[in-house]
């Protein structure tokens, strides 16, 4: 809690800001993988994607802690208005980053899977939607604990940036794929791995809407335009 | 929801001064008919106060004084000419303590009725009397024991029998001013969920300390704070979903989530 208020609540604000340091910590595990599954990507290193797929459990086990100790605040300190809705959101948006923890952990997967065939190209904007998307993980996070619901709009319109990227990742190895159908298995390794990210800057503008419930108390979609058709979900 | 629902009382501007003192200011509120409204805030803020003005309870006190309108069906009920033993039949009230009778549970629910010459007959009285207990949710506990003195009754018992002994004399509001701090949590609940089912047919106004209470009892909250003038005054009327996960005003947020004082 950024804010000093009159502490007649303070084991209610010391639960509080417990779950707001372990959501940060999930933050970085999650920052951490998707940081590593890109260099794993393009040193393609086995070794390091292996252990981010079995990183992966650590995430998933502090997501249900953080959603216990939710929980635990819920039944215990009966939370209300703000308080209420920083609980809500805090739980929302675990699950969330536990979601992007496992995107990363497909695009390590997938270097495992790619085995010794060398990339289709050189990483040029993969490795810019990952930079987007880690951006937008870590700035989202830091609007929740400042209750900064303006920066929080900022951070959703780069969601956009994130598309664009994506778009262009697509038509590229469509292209590809479309000159020599040879090619087609190590496009569609880049293509997975480039979706993945587009998820993650999904679900990072998800933790966006979050925090601009959690201090305005009004639930909106920030970017509700439909869906390329090309999406592959 | 609340809002949607006819204005049972419309209080106007209201001010209530002790001993030429401002103990209520300018208090203007709509009570919707046939839903519960609550009124929380710090002690001393005028919750009680203010509902004692609903029903004139505070006219025995010659040192207070009213000013303001109060309108009951489009009626003011605050001037001179008004009948008050019709008012507060009309406009009953539930007190923190329990404060049956010490006589037998019929005569209690009775009492109303006969004081009033609504009895009629034995039979319609008896009658009454079963309705006002049933309507309380009390009958099927008392019914073998309608002689038996309301004293040895449970507290939760007890205060459901004054809710009988209320509903006997047909009123359409009922104000509670604290009715259930002398209860424990089974007996508080059962007082809420009669609460809900009166709502249907009465108009309810409650006070309560117990934010959780006005949480899961009441439709509308009223939050009242002492001004800066140390008058007591409503700060914020919402929809109580609405005042207990996004209040509008800071001090409504701070009381309701314990960060006050």
């Amino acid at each position: 809690m950024s804010e000093k208020r009159p502490t007649t609540r303070s084991s209610l604000d010391r639960e509080l800001r417990a779950i707001e340091d372990d959501m940060l910590r999930m933050g970085e595990m999650v920052d951490e993988a998707i940081q590593g599954s890109l260099r794993a990507l393009a040193e393609r290193d086995r070794g390091l994607a292996q252990q981010i797929v079995d990183g992966d459990a650590r995430v998933n086990k502090l997501r249900f802690d953080i959603e216990e100790a939710c929980l635990a605040l819920m039944a215990t300190q009966q939370p209300a208005a703000g308080d209420l809705r920083t609980v809500v959101a805090a739980m929302n948006v675990v699950g969330d980053l536990e979601r992007m923890a496992d995107h990363a952990a497909g695009n390590a997967r997938i270097v495992l899977r790619m085995g010794d065939e060398p990339l289709l190209k050189p990483l040029i904007d993969i490795p810019r939607m990952a930079d987007v998307c880690r951006s937008m993980i870590r700035d989202s996070l830091q609007a929740f604990v400042r209750r900064d619901g303006e920066r929080a709009r900022q951070i959703a319109a780069m969601d956009d940036q994130i598309d664009g990227l994506y778009q262009q990742v697509f038509r590229e190895l469509l292209s590809f794929m479309v000159e020599d159908p040879h090619t087609t298995s190590r496009a569609l390794f880049l293509l997975f791995a480039a979706h993945n990210l587009e998820r993650i800057g999904d679900r990072a503008t998800n933790i966006a809407e979050r925090v601009l419930f959690m201090t305005s108390g009004v639930m909106r979609e920030l970017n509700p335009e439909p869906r390329e058709s090309h999406d592959l979900q | 929801m609340a809002e949607s629902n006819q204005a049972k009382i419309v209080v106007e501007d209201l001010s209530v001064y002790y001993e030429g003192t401002l103990a209520v200011a300018d208090v203007s509120l709509v009570i919707p008919e046939r839903r519960i409204t609550a009124l929380i805030g710090p002690s001393g803020c005028g919750k009680s106060t203010f509902l004692r003005c609903l029903n004139r309870m505070n006219d025995p006190i010659p040192a207070a004084r009213v000013e303001g309108r109060i309108l009951l069906d489009q009626e003011d009920i605050t001037g001179a000419e008004v009948e008050v033993d019709e008012l507060r039949r009309r406009v009953g009230m539930v007190f923190q303590k329990p404060n049956p009778f010490p006589q037998s549970v019929f005569a209690n629910v009775a009492f109303g009725p006969r004081v009033l010459g609504m009895a009629g007959r034995r039979a319609q009285l008896a009658e009454r009397v079963e309705r006002s207990l049933t309507r309380a949710a009390l009958w099927d506990e008392v019914k073998d024991r309608l002689n038996d003195n309301a004293l040895s009754l449970s507290l939760g018992e007890q205060q459901r029998l004054c809710i009988a002994r209320l509903l006997a004399v047909e009123p359409e509001v009922i104000l509670m001013d604290e009715p259930c701090s002398a209860l424990d949590p089974i007996a508080t609940l059962k007082i809420e969920e009669l609460m809900r089912e009166l709502s249907q047919r009465y108009t309810i106004v409650i006070v309560t300390h117990n934010m959780q209470q006005a949480a899961r009892a009441s439709d509308l909250t009223a939050m009242m704070m002492l001004r800066d003038d140390r008058a007591g005054g409503v700060i914020e009327v919402g929809p109580t979903q609405t005042i207990f996960t996004r209040p509008r005003d800071r001090r409504t947020e701070d009381y309701i989530t314990g960060r006050y004082g």
